[in-house]
């Protein structure tokens, strides 16, 4: 009893005799709506999909200004500030009357006698200023604009460093090597994705099109690749790239890897899709109206199923920013220098490191939050694929 | 019944084979074989293998032989003799490595099964014929956060409360990292289970036959695990095929972590390193293992569904 | 466990105490119906569905008595609310559905007080003793309806064990006795068959025998035979006519098909959106209607043996959607004795016409000034009747070509198995079939589901490529003739426009995301290479003002229309092209009653003024004598007879079209058991494997053992008396005495020697 569309109307109607008009009282935007609008009416009722769909842009904002939004960049240490904790961001000075302004306390640093384990402390009494669109290490926008404006950082470059989100062994910036990896771990599921698209497409259209024994091969092959094991294959495969490779050819080679187990379910989708579409008796009523193949194929059935296309890819790209990580976690997957939130927690894996420096973990908090923002919005974008369903 | 065996057992073989030749195509890829690896490491350790020993190595593994050759030499020492070859790194034979490590890992991989299924079913159903109350909230919740939720992470997280609130030491195996490795291996496969019964048990709710079973005074309990949860736990059967595999493929991580003596850092290490016999065997196993698990869900389902034995689907 | 009068007092009295709002008492109530002779009263019952935004009233006020031992039909069109009341009774509402009033007195024991299923918890013991127990439920599916996982024996024994304290070794004899009750051959070993294995006749038994297991009162059968064919209907339907008069049972029968309401019911209700409009004996309803749905509904309907051709009086426009009911009496909007300011602001109350028969109009007031419609039906849409073409007898010009001749016609379909898609056998779907269609006829093309109609219709359009055989089209401007069978794709493209197709599902025909003007303009475009500018634009909505919708839709999509404004686009984009033959594969089978006749009407309108010749595919005879000139039976992939309409109806050649016409349920309660029933047995052949010889043989009753088995009959002229174009494939076609339809005439007699 579920209502897809809109109260279809009454319709107060009295075309009994052909040539007299039937009336209709639908409301006049939802008879022209288009498919896509009708899907976004549908989207926008799922309030979870709605918030993924915020997140998940945020993150790709984020990944594509993650120069300007990071204080530093991704490399830069400081051996003396080695695990140091969080600051919390002030924003007015109480300690003498009111004072605005962004503060962060310095640190107090103490080794401890025994295991020569440097403790630090929040100073309360030392005050680093802290500046939005402050000038901090310069980089190129895009690769294209060499400049120096970051989002937030200190105000004297030089000065004491800050740590909103704490620092590591090395005393590099968690917060800007978070937001760095953004853009590593947000790519690898894009990129992977398009290359498994690009697989399952052509393999899953040619299968559901053509039919007969090219659709057999092909469907044994995909019936192997899903038998495989997925996480040692993965494994076997990312462990076979060579060690010594740049990092970019590494990243390009990883994504491979991860899209190479993808391709087959959406070879799957795509080809039921064709093979149910081909059925329809509006496909068939298109081919009595003279269209062609072609026409029928980006005409007909390619709009009909671009939605639950774009659906499926959506989910797909959670697990393969799942199996990045995991890989790159186990030292399989990207290496360092490259930053992305699986090598961020490779710094993770003892626990008594965890317990002096639990904000360690904060980079699997991101992961979380982008798979289940991904998921959410991928769910939404599935139930609105397909705004026609009675 | 018997036919239905046969041809499931005749397509198996294809597959095994391919399973075998992805398998030692990883054991190939990386650059240098076995032998350079070999005497580079003798060399580092600053011993050196005389030119017979290596003809007998190069003799025995066909290293100059052409692929099919090698691959031959391979297999038919797996088939016949059950020798996967030689673990440079441990200096051990891969099967005597594997007999050691085999029985914990099914031992942590079935008992996970077992915690998976306990609380994903019931919390699957509940869900489903609870549709958007409390509960059902709170298990769809906790099946997207297990889902979202990278294992290790979750490991992590975990041994790092057990460690700081209940001193637990970390660095040997115990009873609690093994119940902790159970836990969060459970996790993930409790969450995708919850996810899948829950959409295929809405499915079959709203299916005539409920309502016509409904009509002939069925109690609702009765109704609910006769009819549509019977037709809903289908994908269960199918998780004996795939969770075994991925739950090797979990462990390798959460073992890891945990410092647990199973298949999963024994992989892990031999890929790190190279060594490249000990990881093309695992994976090899591992592929076997997802086979007959798929075999196995297969022959179940085909016992409990009348339309899967008798082909009329 | 015998469910009865013990706790019943106990029950009446919960329900008594937990139903506040009611006061009727239930003793009180129980003499009332005992009186009355009434095993179930449904009074005023209101089932809401809650969505989000709106409450949908899908049953609003619904009253109605089912008397003892008798059948009640309820019968309306779709979305009336007919299916939601009969799930109320036994309290089978899902959410977000429930039942917000009225009361369902329940009194299958004449001396106990009434129990009112209404005020029982749906998922309480009480309802529970009730379902399967005393009231047995079938549904409009059968094979859904049984579970795929358990073998029918299961199903059967486990229905009994509910209500009867029995072992399971009685049990199980139970249910083979149960099953060798409702017809099923050899229930030994159908015990242990799944529903898969079985026919849908085959599981619509089992689905009764589960439903009369416990011998309930009452059957309630949701549109039990709706997804049957008409033979295997016509044996349901005389089974459960059995079963009622061996056990005294009451029936509720569910429908929106008149015919059958006509052959079975002892009472009928007729309900429109959510209401009883009009409830009274069968002859009250058919002979006297007195609501203007009735006698509306009752006009829509083409009956066989009907004279010829005659136009439909079609209802105006269409059911509202129960979300948005009318103020007033919810027929008004469609109403053709309408009375402004009244019909529109008052419910209508119902009104005792004496004897059981009540309707609820206004115009049946006493008090009323203007005087009641007793006339037949006043139906607005009845253009008339004179325009109706004076060659309405079978108008077929035997002297001109054929504008289509189909010479030895085959389509096989291999049947793949295994592993790489093996081979492993061949369906005959259509098999060396002949067939000519002069111009401007209309040639009916009926037979059962699965016989190759519909596959043969495609073959003709190319839709499929035809294994064998010529599909000769003769063009009516340049008079030459090509075989469309065997042209390529780029030859083919110009016929395209001259044989045109309207589909049956007016859903799944029209892509929903292509407007009105994309559609219907598509043959043009790709045919004529035409560009979407103005012209194109202004040929549309001219095609569209022509079926009946505005211009104005030309941009709207198709998601904003009915099924029955559908197949309206579905017409318009056919006749776009000016094409001279139309196949129409069942292009008014998914459409209502009253929507089904205006769109006959349309097609016949629009026949005349483009010179129309229709192959008109469909599985409803009354619809085929309604429309056609001439009409072809199909069984098994061959055409077994073929005639003119009037001929074919009145004096079958053929047994199996004997059988298909004495099946079909006539919409006249006064020439129920008129005819010799002939019934079929339920099992199909299995078409990869035809049996040999006659085809029909294995179903047919004038079967004889010397030629049928072995011989394969031609089509050939039949009987000495007939006309030239009387074609039967049969070897007795000439001396088998078969029976027709009686006509209006009162021929009852037919051509019995």
């Amino acid at each position: 009893m579920t209502q897809q569309l809109p109260p279809a109307g009454a319709d107060q109607a009295t075309g009994g005799v052909a040539g007299t008009t039937v009336e209709d009282v639908e409301p006049a935007t939802v008879s022209v709506a288009s498919q896509w609008r009708l899907m976004w009416w549908r989207f926008r009722k799922h309030k979870l999909a709605l918030g993924g769909l915020v997140v998940t842009a945020l993150l790709y904002f984020v990944a594509v200004f993650a120069d300007f939004l990071a204080p530093y960049d991704s490399g830069r240490l400081d051996p003396e500030y080695t695990y140091a904790p969080p600051q919390s961001l002030h924003v007015v000075d109480t300690s003498e009357g009111w004072d605005w302004g962004l503060y962060v306390h310095g640190y107090t640093a103490e080794q401890d006698p025994e295991t020569l384990e440097i403790r630090f402390a929040v100073d309360e009494s030392t005050k680093v200023p802290v500046e939005l669109f402050t000038r901090g290490p310069s980089y190129r926008l895009f690769g294209l604009f060499e400049t120096n404006i970051h989002l937030i950082g200190p105000a004297d470059p030089d000065g004491p460093p800050m740590y909103l989100l704490g620092a590591d062994r090395l005393g590099r910036d968690q917060l800007s090597r978070i937001i760095h990896g953004t853009r590593v771990s947000m790519s690898v599921g894009l990129v992977g994705v398009a290359i498994a698209f690009v697989l399952g497409i052509t393999l899953g259209g040619v299968s559901g099109y053509l039919g007969g024994r090219v659709d057999t091969v092909i469907q044994r092959m995909v019936e192997f690749f899903m038998s495989l094991p997925t996480l040692p294959l993965w494994l076997g495969l990312a462990a076979a790239v060579p060690t010594d490779w740049g990092p970019l050819t590494r990243y390009f080679m990883i994504t491979v890897v991860l899209s190479f187990v993808a391709w087959t379910s959406l070879a799957r989708e795509v080809r039921g899709r064709f093979l149910s579409l081909r059925e329809e008796d509006f496909v068939m009523a298109a081919r009595l109206d003279g269209a062609g193949r072609r026409a029928i194929i980006f005409g007909h059935m390619l709009p009909s199923f671009t939605s639950h296309l774009i659906a499926t890819l959506t989910l797909a790209i959670p697990a393969m920013i799942l199996a990045e990580t995991a890989l790159s976690f186990l030292g399989l997957g990207l290496q360092p220098p490259v930053v992305s939130w699986g090598v961020l927690l490779q710094e993770a894996q003892q626990i008594r490191v965890i317990s002096t420096a639990p904000w360690l973990l904060l980079p699997g908090l991101a992961v979380v939050i982008a798979v289940l923002s991904l998921n959410f919005l991928g769910d939404g974008l599935r139930d609105a694929a397909d705004p026609y369903r009675r | 019944m018997a036919a239905f065996l046969a041809r499931r057992l005749l397509y198996m073989v294809p597959t095994v084979f391919l399973i075998s030749l992805v398998a030692f195509v990883i054991i190939q890829l990386p650059p240098g074989d076995y032998l350079t690896t070999l005497v580079a490491q003798y060399a580092a350790q600053g011993e050196s293998l005389d030119q017979a020993q290596l003809d007998a190595l190069n003799q025995r593994y066909g290293l100059d032989d052409p692929f099919y050759v090698q691959y031959w030499k391979w297999i038919s020492g797996i088939l016949f003799h059950l020798d996967f070859g030689q673990s440079f790194e441990w200096s051990r034979s891969v099967s005597s490595l594997l007999a050691d490590r085999l029985p914990l890992t099914m031992a942590l991989a079935g008992l996970t099964l077992l915690l998976t299924w306990i609380v994903a079913v019931p919390l699957g159903a509940y869900s489903a014929v609870r549709q958007y109350s409390i509960g059902d909230y709170l298990a769809t919740t906790i099946g997207f956060l297990g889902l979202a939720t990278p294992n290790f992470l979750l490991a992590l997280v975990m041994l790092w409360v057990a460690f700081s609130t209940f001193g637990l030491s970390v660095g040997e195996a115990n009873p609690v990292t093994f119940a902790i490795a159970i836990l969060v291996l459970g996790t993930a496969g409790t969450a995708g289970l919850i996810r899948i019964l829950r959409a295929n048990l809405l499915d079959e709710l709203r299916k005539p036959y409920v309502v016509a079973a409904r009509a002939q005074g069925l109690p609702e309990g009765r109704l609910l695990v006769r009819y549509p949860l019977r037709v809903a736990m289908n994908p269960f059967f199918s998780t004996i095929g795939w969770l075994l595999p991925s739950l090797v493929g979990g462990e390798v991580i959460v073992a890891t972590v945990m410092n647990l003596n199973t298949v999963g850092p024994l992989l892990l290490g031999a890929l790190r390193s190279q060594d490249m016999y000990l990881a093309g065997s695992i994976i090899l196993i591992l592929g076997v293992l997802t086979v007959v698990g798929t075999l196995i869900s297969d022959i179940a389902l085909a016992w409990l569904d009348p339309r899967v034995r008798l082909r009329y689907r | 466990m015998t469910p009865h009068s013990d706790d019943s007092n106990r029950r009446a009295a919960a329900v008594a105490e937990k139903d506040v709002a009611a006061p009727a008492d239930p003793t009180a109530v129980g003499r009332e119906l005992a009186a009355t002779g009434t095993i179930l009263r449904i009074d005023g019952l209101r089932t809401y569905f809650h969505g989000d935004e709106s409450v949908v009233k899908a049953v609003d006020g619904v009253s109605l008595d089912v008397p003892r031992g008798r059948t009640m039909c309820v019968v309306g069109e779709s979305g009336c609310g007919k299916s939601i009341t009969a799930r109320s009774v036994l309290g089978l509402i899902d959410p977000p559905g429930r039942i917000e009033g009225g009361h369902l007195w329940w009194h299958p024991d004449p001396e106990a007080p009434a129990v009112d299923l209404a005020g029982l918890d749906p998922r309480g013991d009480a309802i529970r003793q009730v379902r399967g127990g005393q009231i047995g439920m079938v549904f409009q599916e059968p094979m859904a309806s049984l579970s795929p996982m358990y073998t029918i024996g299961d199903q059967l024994v486990q229905a009994i064990r509910l209500h009867r304290a029995v072992t399971p070794a009685e049990a199980r004899e139970l249910a083979i006795a149960q099953l060798r009750r409702v017809g099923i051959p050899q229930p030994e070993r159908r015990f242990d068959a799944y529903s898969f294995q079985l026919s849908g006749g085959m599981c619509q038994r089992v689905m009764i025998a589960i439903a009369l297991s416990c011998d309930p009162a009452l059957l309630i059968a949701d549109e039990p035979t709706t997804a049957l064919d008409v033979t295997t209907q016509a044996r349901i339907l005389d089974l459960i006519a059995q079963l009622q008069e061996e056990t005294g049972m009451s029936v509720m029968f569910i429908t929106h098909d008149l015919g059958v309401v006509a052959e079975i019911a002892d009472d009928v209700t007729v309900m429109y959106l959510g209401t009883a409009a009009e409830q009274g004996s069968v002859t009250d309803i058919f002979d006297r209607p007195r609501h203007p749905y009735t006698q509306a509904l009752l006009a829509s309907v083409p009956t066989l043996g009907q004279a010829r051709k005659e136009r439909l009086a079609a209802i105006a426009g269409m059911v509202p959607s129960p979300e948005n009911r009318p103020v007033g009496c919810p027929f008004h909007t469609r109403c053709p004795s309408v009375m402004p300011g009244l019909c529109d602001v008052t419910a209508p109350a119902v009104r005792p016409l004496g004897d059981r028969h009540a309707a609820a109009c206004h115009l049946l007031d006493p008090g009323l000034q203007r005087p009641p419609v007793t006339a037949p039906p006043a139906a607005p849409a009845t253009a008339p009747v004179a325009a109706a073409p004076p060659a309405a007898a079978g108008a077929v010009p035997p002297a001109t070509e054929p504008l289509l001749s189909v010479r030895g016609l085959r389509m096989t379909f291999p049947v793949k198995k295994g592993f790489f898609g093996r081979t492993v056998g061949h369906v005959q779907a259509v098999d060396d079939v002949d067939l000519d269609v002069f111009p401007g006829e209309t040639l009916g093309l009926v037979g059962e589901s699965g016989c190759g109609k519909t596959t043969l219709g495609r073959c003709i359009v190319r839709a499929l490529d035809p294994t064998a055989g010529t599909v000769l089209y003769r063009d009516p401007d340049t008079g030459a003739a090509v075989d469309l069978a065997r042209l390529g794709p780029k030859e083919l493209r110009p016929y395209r426009e001259q044989v045109r197709v309207i589909f049956q599902d007016p859903f799944g025909s029209l892509n929903p995301r292509k407007t009105l003007l994309q559609l219907i303009s598509e043959p043009l475009r790709r045919i004529h290479s035409a560009k979407l500018d103005s012209t194109v634009e202004d040929q549309v909505a001219a095609m569209l003002r022509r079926v009946g919708l505005r211009p104005e839709y030309l941009r709207r999509y198709p998601h904003a229309f009915s099924g029955g404004q559908r197949q309206r686009i579905n017409i318009a984009r056919a006749l776009i092209t000016r094409p001279r033959l139309v196949i129409a594969d069942e292009a008014v089978s998914a459409l209502d009653v009253s929507i089904r006749a205006q769109i006959l009407n349309l097609l016949r309108d629009l026949q005349d003024e483009y010179r129309l010749t229709y192959l008109f595919i469909s599985h409803d005879l009354s619809v085929v004598e309604h429309a056609c000139d001439r009409v072809a039976v199909m069984y098994l992939g061959r055409i077994v007879e073929q005639a003119r309409t009037v001929d074919l109806f009145r004096g079958p050649r053929h047994p199996y079209t004997e059988a298909l016409l004495s099946a079909v349920p006539v919409p006249d309660p006064h020439l129920r058991g008129a005819g010799r029933r002939i019934r079929l047995a339920d099992e199909l052949p299995d078409p990869s494997a035809p049996p040999p010889g006659c085809r029909f043989h294995t179903r047919c009753p004038h079967r004889q053992e010397t030629r049928c088995d072995t011989e394969s009959p031609a089509l050939a002229r039949a009987g000495a008396g007939d006309g030239p174009a009387h074609l039967a494939a049969c070897h007795f076609s000439t001396t088998l005495a078969l029976r027709g339809v009686a006509g209006p005439t009162g021929d009852e007699e037919g051509t019995r020697p």
